[in-house]
């Protein structure tokens, strides 16, 4: 007989396993991602034949082999960080926001549209980043406070609504496309302020500035490399949003009320909490952090709108968010190896002439076997020899 | 006015062509959701059918001198049907007896589905030793044959008799599937286990038995949709432009929309199908407001959604337990 | 529900012999020694012994039923009665003793085992599916034919309502039925099955008066069927009405059977309740009483349109034990939660508090934020301590903050006052936990309590509720509960007690309400009233004559 418990061993408010179950918990993470990883050297060897210790050498060539393939890594690394932590106060509420890839997309729609239409105007360029960024956040906000309020007021299921959110969401970018389309004929809108670059986000050392530095100083390569680099903003504000999420999360007021709301809410309506209020400020703020999502992706990486500028990352991110336990700093961990094994299977696709979607893949098997192996964590296996029913 | 008759038939046929490819799709998510098990990898097993399919018929065609069309039919749905019941059963493997989180299992699902079929579609041709476009052309013009009664029906011979086989065997599955929940002592077990899993348990019904049973049919049926777009609506290629992935949130949206009835479920997809192709037939649309027109079928599901839980009309309201692991507790 | 205070050491409880119950058989009805020989028993339960962990809730349980006899099994809440019949319809499985159905040593491991033998239990808990028809229901797992033959079952249902009695239509879904159709319901599913033993466990606590009389009427039926039925009760006058021969557990263990004819209702209280028990448990003279919490008239009717609370109206001082008594159900959770502000109130109702200055403000209609604005020092310790009064998955301190995360004007939480209350509490009360960012959940159902109780007390009451503060703890951790309500009642909180145990409300309560079916059976003194009084004002609306005295 196979006895199964659940496991608490998980303070939700702080978000940290106590006892033994910390080492555990890693310990049993960390088998499933190295038997993943076997698993997929060896489908990687099915196809290709390739020394799956090779491919994994090419995969970090790939992805660190240069300062710009690193701060590409940094780049996607930031955006997926980014909407993961978006997503962790909707899912410690256990609200399923299903929407972030809508919600990203709509806040990339609003940036686009200020770098557009104020493109040519006279504001300055740190007001009009801070005007898109809000633009996108509010935006974001909006996608992820309808579904809310129709949870809070109605009870109506989230999972569905917000997954159906995305898709309006994507039909609007269709239905904007055309309109900022150029050239014209493309059907795409291509690089917003190509040559002005009005509303990109750019270093905060530029390039002009470190060219008339002593090139040999090892300042100035210091500088190349980190604010010289026009990912640094994207990289600084995730990191802000990653560390004041972890707070707000674990150390505030508002953190706590979402804890207990998740949890129950008899006990948040003892506690004299206002649980509709609770829910629906929570979404807010998610959506509005996947919003900012959507102006990194626009204002900090593509410079154009499209349907792929979240690229999945929406749905990628709910996994991540998941998986960490809505820790923040879990979070970063998790998408940079997600990202990193993106970025690697691509770089093995182009070396090997092979299609880039065996990163999804790869992605795919590594999730599955950690999701796999939560079972481990979440529930005590014993085995008896004997068992009365009910015992 | 004859004008006006020809586009209402094409608007027709397009919107049963795409309409099959959804129902497909939501038949089988609904047979999973009665178990209570709400898989978002719809997307990524229509993807595993499709590829599946197109595999299996292709290495049969490349070997055989003079490929046979009914074994072509026979290979490709075997090999369709094995791979979306292999999607379903990690999914199911990883849900009911890991007992992991649904949603994200789904995602998952989505997500290796959808990159290890446009994978294999990429590099299928180089793999084979560089052949270019892959093509299945005789399984495919076996899927695309159509069977038409008589000459001279005209307009009704051509909404009626004018599809593959595809199209009626899934009106067919949605009817034996309504039937199946409605009218046998096992559908009837299965709404149970969806509905309140302790109680069935508690009723002598092996509730993991009918879970793995019912999500790994719905994939099989889910995949078919996906068989169906590649060698029926596409003519047997492939094209890596993500249509399955949307056509699987499609089908996601559906099963919603059609309440989680089978029988609803058609009407529902060809609605689907013409309220996705009505701007072709709306004179003096601009690129721009087609796309508010593709909108139609989520915010009509949007709506559905809402009134459903506005109104509480039990019959309408999802599986009480969807979404939610069974685990009978140790006292 | 297991006994409060589990079993009373020696030295605690005295328990007096032969109290003028001679008639009462130990092993057998008292018929059987005339017709032993050729009686066989239906099921005959033989040392029968259960235990939950640290508590027994069955000790050496020996019963038998008979064909075409209705046998109440009678007990106080937590007395075992439910898990002894549990282990009959294969939910339990016993840990010692035997089961012998029609004289054969049997082994009932599941429910389905139990259907085997002809046994079916109506749960207090239906197991419906709500969404089928109620013919969907009967046959639901039977798998008699691939096809689903609803007509045939609409005919056999008609045949089994026609035999008996019933009423129930098989095309009415479950969720348009009212309580006592799903009832009959379940009693028609089991007899479909082909039950020939019947449990019902407290079949009537959720049924009207009418409804009552129907339900014995059809179980009279049964009975003249040959049919055997146990009824699980707490209910004395049912008891008298209906059934052949009464069984009573009181504490988990069998205190005997009698036949009905043989006895009356006070004997069967004597037998339920057991002779006055001495805890010794403090009941220090109230000192400084003042008014705090005047309740007047208040009613509460449920989502479903029942009436919980009637026109209730009592008065709270502060400096005393205002204990609540009634059995299990009758309106003791919706007063607790409608002074807390957890639930809305009928119109007409009244709440009024009065604090320490004598201002007085009305609590109905307010929310706890609104209450707590108010200035009420309001504790509440509700029944279902880890689903309302504590998170599971928050460690001890975090649960500390459930009362006070609000306080501070920053924007965080201030986590340094929760440790050391944690820290206090867990040394204060000896809370046996690994340390205080440990998870409630972890807790064993005692210390689980003990940093509840703790965190309500620690902001001061004015008013303190608790209910069933007791149960399942251990009778160490008891006395420690009544100590600090003591200890509040000596501070001047007004206490409000609810319990089910009548000697500890007896002895800790100044005063005791009695509830019954939602109205005020009546206000007795605890120090000069008896269990039996109690009890019987538990069970008949108003106060019985000795009492009123």
């Amino acid at each position: 007989m196979i006895h199964i418990s659940k496991r608490v061993d998980f303070t939700l408010f702080k978000g940290k396993a106590a006892g033994l179950n910390r080492y555990v918990g890693w310990g049993v993470r960390l088998i499933a991602v190295l038997l993943s990883l076997v698993v997929s050297g060896l489908i990687i060897f099915a196809i290709t034949r390739l020394n799956p210790l090779k491919v994994y050498g090419v995969m970090a060539n790939g992805v660190f082999g240069t300062p710009r393939r690193t701060w590409a890594w940094l780049r996607d690394l930031a955006l997926l960080l980014c909407i993961s932590v978006g997503l962790a106060p909707a899912f410690k509420m256990r609200f399923w926001n299903i929407g972030a890839e809508g919600q990203v997309l709509v806040g990339g729609l609003a940036t686009a549209a200020c770098m557009i239409f104020l493109g040519g105007s006279s504001i300055p360029s740190v007001p009009l980043l801070i005007l898109m960024a809000f633009a996108a956040m509010a935006a974001g906000a909006a996608w992820g406070v309808v579904p809310a309020v129709f949870k809070a007021r109605w009870n109506t299921n989230e999972t569905l609504f917000t997954l159906m959110m995305n898709y309006i969401a994507i039909q609007l970018t269709l239905f904007f496309i055309p309109k900022w389309e150029h050239p014209k004929g493309s059907n795409t809108v291509g690089l917003i302020n190509a040559v002005t670059n009005r509303g990109w986000i750019t270093p905060i050392v530029s390039a002009d500035a470190i060219s008339k530095m002593d090139q040999n100083a090892w300042t100035t390569q210091l500088i190349r490399n980190t604010v010289g680099q026009s990912y640094f903003i994207n990289v600084l504000i995730v990191a802000a949003i990653t560390v004041g999420m972890y707070f707000y999360l674990c150390r505030s007021k508002h953190g706590y009320e979402i804890a207990v709301v998740g949890q129950s809410e008899n006990t948040a309506r003892y506690a004299a909490m206002n649980v509709k209020k609770v829910i629906i400020r929570s979404m807010t703020l998610s959506g509005a952090i996947c919003g900012l999502g959507g102006f990194l992706a626009v204002a900090g990486a593509d410079h154009t709108i499209s349907t792929a500028t979240a690229g999945g990352r929406g749905f990628v991110a709910i996994i991540v968010a998941w998986l960490a336990r809505f820790n923040t700093f879990v979070m970063v961990l998790i998408s940079a190896m997600l990202v990193f094994l993106e970025k690697g299977a691509i770089a093995i696709a182009s070396e090997f002439s092979l299609s880039n979607d065996v990163s999804n893949i790869i992605t795919g098997i590594i999730l599955l076997f950690i999701l796999g192996s939560e079972f481990f964590i979440n529930y005590e296996i014993k085995f008896s020899k004997r068992s009365g029913k009910g015992a | 006015m004859n004008q006006v008759l020809t586009q209402i038939i094409t608007l027709i046929t397009t919107a049963i062509s795409f309409g099959t490819v959804i129902m497909y799709g939501s038949l089988g998510e609904i047979l999973t959701e009665k178990s209570g098990h709400l898989n978002l990898g719809v997307p990524g097993i229509m993807y595993l059918g499709g590829i599946g399919g197109l595999i299996g018929s292709f290495i049969y065609e490349m070997n055989a001198a003079s490929p046979s069309p009914a074994l072509c039919l026979i290979i490709a749905l075997l090999s369709a049907v094995a791979c979306s019941v292999l999607g379903g059963l990690i999914y199911s493997f990883l849900t009911i007896t890991l007992r992991a989180n649904q949603n994200v299992t789904g995602l998952t699902i989505t997500i290796l589905g959808s990159g290890a079929a446009n994978f294999f579609g990429g590099s299928l041709s180089k793999l084979a030793g560089g052949v270019g476009q892959i093509s299945v052309a005789v399984t495919s013009s076996a899927f695309r044959a159509t069977q038409h009664l008589t000459d001279g029906l005209g307009a009704v011979d051509t909404l009626l008799f004018n599809y593959g086989f595809m199209v009626y065997l899934a009106l067919l599955i949605a009817i034996l599937m309504s039937l199946f929940l409605n009218r046998t002592s096992k559908g009837l077990n299965l709404r149970a286990v969806g509905e309140n899993p302790a109680t069935a348990d508690a009723a002598g019904i092996n509730v993991t038995r009918y879970k793995y049973l019912a999500t790994c049919t719905g994939a099989a049926i889910s995949g078919l949709g996906g068989l169906y777009y590649v060698m029926d609506y596409i003519n047997g290629t492939w094209a890596n432009d993500g249509n399955i992935e949307a056509l699987g949130w499609l089908a996601v949206a559906l099963v919603i929309f059609a309440t989680w009835k089978p029988l609803r479920a058609i009407w529902g997809a060809f609605l689907f199908g013409a309220l996705y192709w009505l701007y072709n037939y709306i004179p003096g649309l601009s690129r721009s407001s087609q796309q508010i027109f593709k909108m139609l079928p989520y915010v009509v599901t949007i709506i559905v959604l809402i009134t459903v839980s506005l109104r509480h009309k039990k019959e309408d309201q999802p599986p009480s337990s969807l979404g939610l692991s069974y685990f009978r507790e140790d006292r | 529900m297991l006994p409060a205070g589990g079993f009373a050491p020696p030295g605690i409880c005295t328990l007096k012999e032969g109290m003028g119950l001679e008639n009462i058989s130990k092993v057998a009805p008292p018929e059987e020694t005339a017709a032993a020989a050729e009686r066989v028993p239906a099921v005959r339960m033989e040392g029968i012994t259960k235990t939950f962990g640290p508590v027994t809730a069955n000790d050496n349980v020996s019963l038998d039923i008979y064909n075409g006899e209705i046998l109440s099994l009678l007990g106080e809440n937590g007395s075992g009665k439910t898990t002894l019949m549990n282990m009959l319809s294969g939910i339990y499985y016993p840990d010692a003793g035997t089961i012998s159905v029609n004289g054969k040593p049997v082994s009932i491991r599941s429910p389905k085992d139990a259907f085997d033998l002809h046994i079916g239990m109506i749960h207090q808990h239906f197991k419906l599916v709500n969404v089928l028809t109620a013919a969907e229901n009967i046959i639901l797992g039977l798998n008699e034919k691939f096809r689903l033959d609803l007509k045939g079952v609409r005919r056999s249902v008609a045949e089994i309502c026609e035999r008996y009695g019933f009423e129930i239509d098989p095309d009415k879904k479950v969720y348009d039925m009212s309580v006592s159709e799903k009832q009959t319901l379940e009693i028609v599913k089991v007899l479909y099955r082909g039950a020939d033993i019947l449990i019902l466990d407290e079949p009537t606590a959720v049924l009207t008066p009418q409804e009552t009389q129907r339900l014995f009427g059809v179980m009279r039926n049964m009975k003249a069927d040959g049919k055997s039925i146990v009824i699980i009760t707490h209910k004395l006058h049912e008891v008298m009405a209906i059934s052949d021969r009464v069984a009573v557990l009181r504490k988990g263990a069998f205190v005997g059977s009698i036949a009905t004819k043989d006895t009356d209702p006070q004997q069967l209280t004597d037998m339920m309740v057991g002779h006055a028990v001495t805890l010794n448990i403090d009941r220090p003279e109230p000192v400084n009483i003042r008014k705090c919490l005047e309740v007047e008239n208040l009613s509460v009717v449920d989502i479903e349109g029942v009436t919980k609370l009637d026109s209730v109206s009592f008065t709270a001082y502060g400096g005393e034990i205002l204990g609540v008594a009634g059995v299990s159900g009758s309106g003791q959770k919706e007063l607790l939660e409608v002074i807390a502000g957890l639930q809305p109130a009928r119109p007409g109702s009244s709440v009024i508090y009065t604090d320490m200055e004598g201002r007085t403000s009305s609590l109905l209609g307010k929310t706890p934020m609104e209450i707590k604005k108010l200035g009420v020092h309001l504790a509440f310790v509700p029944e279902d301590r880890l689903g309302m009064g504590l998170v599971g998955d928050l460690d001890i301190a975090d649960n500390m903050l459930i009362r006070t995360y609000t306080d501070g004007s920053s924007m965080f939480v201030d986590m340094k006052k929760p440790r050391r209350l944690a820290e206090e509490i867990v040394h204060d009360f000896e809370v046996v936990t690994p340390g205080i960012t440990t998870p409630v959940r972890k807790l064993s159902g005692g210390n689980v309590q003990k940093v509840l109780v703790g965190r309500e007390i620690s902001g001061k009451p004015s008013l303190l509720m608790s209910a069933y503060a007791v149960r399942g703890l251990d009778i160490n951790t008891s006395y420690t509960i009544y100590r600090l309500m003591n200890e509040q009642k000596q501070r001047g909180a007004a206490v409000i007690y609810v319990g089910e145990d009548l000697d500890v409300l007896l002895e800790l309560c100044d005063r005791i309400l009695v509830l019954c079916a939602g109205k005020v059976s009546g206000i007795v003194d605890g120090r000069n009233t008896t269990k039996e009084q109690v009890g019987l004002m538990m069970t008949h609306l108003g106060l019985p004559e000795e009492a009123a005295e």
